[in-house]
C-alpha cells in the first residue's frame, strides 16, 4: 500500500518543454500563478486556460496525467466552491429556509474553481516535465542571490535532492518493519485513533534508528568523496541556456503582456 | 614508497556515561604498525570488532589516531592541510550500498567526487565514462540506484571512487549484505581494477575464500596485528585462525584434516586444482 | 502434515504493466519437526513464499493450509496464524524497538494477550532458548552485538510460542563464528522443542549440514525438494541458477573425475576427510 505513493512524478518523454531550462519552467510557473490572479474576467481565464492547454499539447504529458494531480486537492476545491456559493452575499436566485445561493455566489465560486484548477495543473505540468534532480538544480541556481543574505541555497538543495533520494529506501523500509512487527502480533489497522497512534511506536521507532544511521554513513561517504559544501564545487551538468530557453522567454513575458493589457482594457 | 604506512597507530574510544564522566576507554586499534606497497592487492581480516574497519577509517584520514602516526603516500594524516589530498589519494567504499550513493541517477553519483575536487565540467564527463566502464556499469548509467542489485550497487560506489582517480582504494566489507552473486561481481571489479589499472587494493572482509588472490593479508584481533602473510602462509595456520573466530577454505581445511589424518598434504592448500594436484601426486607416489 | 501448499501463485503489481510472477504453481507439503533448508538467490521468491506461510502475503490463486484448515476461509483467523507461524525477518534492526531487550521480547506474547506473568515468563523462557546472556537482558538492544541483536530478535518471536520458526538469513553480516554459533543454537533448539524450523538462505555451504531437507527456489518454481546429499548430485545445475553447491562438493567430484573413488554425497568435513581417506587406501 505505500508503494503506491508517487512522488516527484515525473513523465519521461522527449518534447520541446521536457528540454527547457528548469529556471524557464520555474519562472513559467511564477508568472502562470500571478496571471491568474490579475481578475476575474471571462477573458483572463480564457487566455490562461487557452495558454495551459497549449503547453499541455506542447509536452505530449497525458492530460488524464495531469487530471490526477487534481485528485489530491478535490475535497480543497469542493470545500472552497461550497463556502463560496453559500456564504456570499448579493443577489437571491434560489433560497430554502436560511440558506440561500446568489448570482454573485456562483459566480466568484466558479471564478475560484477555474482558478485553483489551472493552478494545480499549471505546477503539475512543469513538476511532470522537469526531473527531480533538475528541479534542484533550477531552485539552486534561481535561488542563488539568496546567498548574499545568507540563505544557505546550496546547502538546502542538496538536502532535497538527497531527501528524493531516500525516501523511496525509507517507504521500502517502513513496509517491511511493518511487516516484521506484524509477524510478531502488531496491529496496525483496527482500533481508535489513541490505539493507532500506540501502535505506531514499534514501527517509527527502528525506522527513526534507521533513518539516522542512514545519516550517519551518508555523511561519511560524502566527506570520504571530500565534499566540503558549495565552495570550489563544479558541475557535471551546469545549466546552460540554449536558443529555445531565450523563445521560451519571450512567450512568456509576451502571455504576461497580454495579460495586463487585458486586465487594463477590459477589467 | 609504500603507499600506506603505519606505525605504532593507535585509536581509543571514550565511552561515557550519562553525566559525560569517562565511564571506559576502548583501545580498538593498539599499535599497528605495517607498510602497505603501491599496486598491491592487500586483505585485512578479522572479526567483528577485531578492529579493521576503525584501522580502514584511518587510511581515508576519516579517524585521527590517538597515538602513532599513518601516512598515505608521504602525507601524514594528522596534518590537517592535506585532509583532501588524503582522501582523494586513498578513496573509500563501504558496506552498506545504499547508504553512500547520493546521485538519483548512476551517472550523477558517480560525478559526485569530481564534483567535489573541482574538476572542470567536461574532464568530469571524461571520467566518469572511463569509470562507468571499468566496473562494468555503463549501460546502466542513465538508470535509478533504487533499482540496481546490490552487486550493482556496490560497483557504483567502486566507480563513484575511482572517477576521483585515487592511487589506492580501501573498501570496508564491501560484500557483507551481498548474496554469493552480488560478492562474486565485486571481487571480480576489484582484482581486475588491481591488475589492470595498478590501483592499490586494500580489501577489509571476514569471507577467507575473498583474500585467495591478494598480495598479502594481515589478520586483525583485539586492535592488533596478530599475523601477517601471503595467503598461503597465513591460511597454513588452520587452528590459530579457527581460534581467531574466523575460517579457513573449506579446500584448505579438508587438506589439514588429512593431515591430521597422517596422509602428508603439503601445507596451505588454496584451490581445488591444487588440491587435485597433490593427492594426486601422493597416490602416485605410493 | 502441518502445512500443505496447492498450486500458489504470487503475481506483484497485477494490472500495473509491472507484473512479475513472484511464485509459480508451488506445491509443498511441511510436516511437523522438519528442518528445512529454502535455498535461492536474491529474487527468487523465497521472501515471498515465507510471507505467504504465515499470511503476511495473500496467495494471487492456489490454497495454503495449515493444520487442515485453508487458511483463506472465511472463518480463519489470520493473527493466530502469525502467532503460530513465527517469522524473523533478516535484519533485528527492524523488530528492535523497546528501551531494553526483555521488554521487546515481551512485545509478541503481549499482543496475544496473555497476562503480565505469563508474557513475562514466556519472554524469560524465550530469551534462554536462544541462549542469550542474563547479564544483558535489561541493556539495550541498540547497543548490542551482531549476533546478540540476532539472538534477541530470534526470542521475540520464539516468545509467542510458535510451532513453525522461519529465520530468514539469520548469519547475514555475522563473522564465521558468530555464523556458526547461531546456526548451532538454532539446531540444538530444533533438536531439544522438535519445533518445524526453515531456515531461508542464499548459501547452501551454510545450512547444508543442519538441515535434513533442502528446497531449492528459482524464478518463483520448486527446482529441487529433497535431501541435501541429492540437491547436491545436480551441482552442475544449481550454478546454473547462481547458487553454488557446497565447496566440497566440487573437491569431491574433481577427485572422482581423476579417477579417485570417494564419495561425492559427503557433506560434512569428517565424512569427506574418511572418504578421501579410505579411497587413498593404507594411510
Amino acid at each position: 500500500m505505500l508503494r503506491d505513493i508517487t512522488i516527484g512524478q515525473y513523465y519521461p518523454s522527449n518534447s520541446a518543454i521536457h528540454k527547457l531550462d528548469p529556471r524557464v519552467k520555474l519562472f513559467w510557473t511564477l508568472i502562470y500563478i500571478i496571471s491568474l490572479f490579475l481578475g476575474q474576467h471571462i477573458l483572463i481565464y480564457a487566455i490562461a486556460g487557452l495558454f495551459l492547454f497549449a503547453c499541455i499539447r506542447m509536452s505530449k504529458v497525458p492530460v488524464k496525467f495531469i487530471l490526477r494531480g487534481l485528485k489530491a486537492v478535490f475535497m480543497l476545491l469542493l470545500f472552497s466552491v461550497i463556502f463560496n456559493i453559500f456564504l456570499t452575499d448579493g443577489e437571491v436566485i434560489f433560497q430554502v429556509w436560511k440558506i440561500k445561493i446568489t448570482k454573485e455566489g456562483i459566480y466568484i465560486a466558479t471564478a475560484m474553481a477555474v482558478r485553483l484548477v489551472f493552478l494545480i495543473m499549471g505546477s503539475s505540468l512543469m513538476t511532470l516535465t522537469t526531473t527531480p534532480n533538475d528541479l534542484t538544480d533550477g531552485l539552486e541556481k534561481s535561488l542563488g542571490f539568496l546567498k548574499v543574505i545568507r540563505i544557505p541555497v546550496h546547502e538546502i538543495s542538496m538536502m532535497m535532492s538527497i531527501a528524493l533520494r531516500f525516501i523511496p529506501i525509507l517507504i521500502d523500509e517502513t513496509d517491511k518493519i511493518m511487516k516484521a512487527q506484524q509477524a510478531r502480533g502488531a496491529d496496525f489497522e483496527t482500533g481508535g485513533i489513541v490505539k493507532k497512534a500506540k501502535a505506531m511506536v514499534p514501527l517509527l521507532v527502528p525506522l527513526f534508528i534507521s533513518a539516522i544511521r542512514r545519516a550517519y554513513d551518508l555523511a561519511t561517504a560524502m566527506e570520504a568523496k571530500c565534499y566540503r559544501g558549495g565552495e570550489g564545487r563544479t558541475k557535471m551538468k551546469p545549466l546552460k541556456y540554449r536558443k529555445a530557453d531565450a523563445v521560451a522567454y519571450a512567450v512568456i513575458f509576451a502571455y504576461l503582456g497580454v495579460m495586463i493589457a487585458v486586465k487594463i482594457c477590459f477589467v | 614508497m609504500n603507499i600506506v604506512q603505519a606505525k605504532d597507530l593507535t585509536f581509543e574510544y571514550i565511552i561515557r556515561d550519562d553525566e559525560d564522566n569517562i565511564e571506559n576507554v576502548k583501545t580498538a586499534v593498539d599499535h599497528v604498525s605495517l607498510d602497505i606497497e603501491q599496486g598491491q592487492f592487500i586483505a585485512i581480516l578479522g572479526h567483528n570488532g577485531s578492529g579493521k574497519s576503525t584501522f580502514a577509517k584511518h587510511i581515508n584520514a576519516l579517524l585521527s589516531p590517538t597515538e602513532g602516526s599513518i601516512w598515505v603516500d608521504g602525507m601524514d594524516t594528522k596534518d590537517a592541510d592535506k585532509l583532501w589530498d588524503i582522501r582523494q589519494t586513498a578513496g573509500m567504499v563501504f558496506q552498506n550500498p545504499d547508504n553512500q550513493i547520493i546521485g538519483t541517477i548512476v551517472e550523477e553519483d558517480v560525478g559526485f567526487g569530481p564534483e567535489n575536487l573541482g574538476v572542470p565540467t567536461q574532464e568530469i564527463w571524461e571520467r566518469v565514462d572511463a569509470s562507468l566502464e571499468a566496473v562494468g556499469m555503463t549501460e546502466y548509467r542513465r538508470h535509478s540506484p533504487n533499482k540496481l542489485s546490490g552487486g550493482q550497487k556496490q560497483r557504483v560506489a567502486i566507480a563513484g571512487i575511482l572517477a576521483m582517480k585515487p592511487k589506492c582504494i580501501v573498501l570496508d566489507e564491501p560484500t557483507a549484505m551481498l548474496d554469493p552473486n552480488g560478492r562474486k561481481e565485486v571481487i571480480a571489479t576489484i582484482t581486475k581494477l588491481n591488475r589492470e589499472e595498478h590501483v592499490t587494493v586494500i580489501l577489509i572482509t571476514h569471507y577467507m575464500d575473498e583474500v585467495i588472490g591478494a598480495d598479502k593479508v594481515f589478520v586483525m584481533d583485539e586492535g592488533k596485528v596478530v599475523m601477517s602473510g601471503t595467503p598461503r602462509e597465513v591460511f597454513s595456520k588452520v587452528e590459530q585462525l579457527k581460534a581467531l573466530r574466523l575460517d579457513v577454505p573449506h579446500t584448505t581445511e579438508l587438506a589439514f584434516e588429512l593431515e591430521k589424518a597422517g596422509i602428508p598434504m603439503k601445507r596451505g592448500i588454496l584451490t581445488i586444482p591444487e588440491f587435485t594436484q597433490e593427492l594426486m601426486r601422493i597416490r602416485g607416489n605410493k | 502434515m502441518l502445512i500443505i501448499l496447492d498450486k500458489v501463485n504470487y503475481v506483484y503489481s497485477e494490472g500495473s504493466g509491472f507484473e512479475k510472477k513472484a511464485l509459480d504453481d508451488v506445491s509443498l507439503t511441511i510436516d511437523k519437526g522438519e528442518f528445512i533448508g529454502l535455498i535461492g538467490h536474491t529474487g527468487s521468491g523465497k521472501s515471498t513464499l515465507t510471507q505467504h506461510l504465515n499470511g503476511l502475503l495473500r496467495a494471487t490463486s492456489g490454497s495454503i493450509y495449515y493444520d487442515g484448515q485453508d487458511i483463506y476461509d472465511k472463518g480463519f483467523v489470520m493473527k493466530n496464524l502469525r502467532s503460530k507461524v513465527g517469522l524473523v525477518f533478516q535484519y533485528p534492526e527492524h523488530q528492535l524497538f523497546e528501551s531494553d531487550v526483555f521488554t521487546d521480547v515481551c512485545f509478541g506474547p503481549k499482543n496475544l494477550g496473555l497476562d503480565k506473568k505469563e508474557v513475562e515468563l514466556r519472554a524469560f523462557q524465550a530469551l534462554e532458548m536462544v541462549g542469550f546472556p542474563k547479564e544483558l537482558f535489561y541493556n539495550s538492544p541498540f547497543e548490542l552485538s551482531g549476533g546478540q541483536k540476532r539472538r534477541a530478535a530470534i526470542a521475540g518471536v520464539l516468545a509467542m510460542k510458535p510451532e513453525v520458526l522461519i529465520l530468514d538469513e539469520p548469519t547475514a553480516g555475522l563473522d564465521p563464528k558468530g555464523r556458526d554459533e547461531i546456526l548451532d543454537q538454532i539446531k540444538k533448539l530444533h533438536d531439544e522443542t522438535n519445533i518445524t524450523v526453515i531456515l531461508v538462505s542464499h548459501s547452501m555451504e551454510d545450512v547444508a549440514k543442519y538441515v535434513g531437507r533442502l528446497i531449492v527456489l528459482d524464478h518463483g518454481k520448486v527446482m529441487y525438494d529433497d535431501t541435501p546429499k541429492k540437491v547436491f548430485r545436480n551441482y552442475k545445475e544449481l550454478e546454473g541458477m547462481g547458487l553454488a553447491a557446497p565447496q566440497l562438493t566440487y573437491i569431491l567430484n574433481d577427485l572422482k573425475e581423476k579417477g579417485l573413488d570417494v564419495y561425492t554425497d559427503a557433506i560434512t568435513m569428517e565424512e569427506a576427510a574418511v572418504t578421501v581417506k579410505k579411497a587413498l587406501g593404507g594411510y
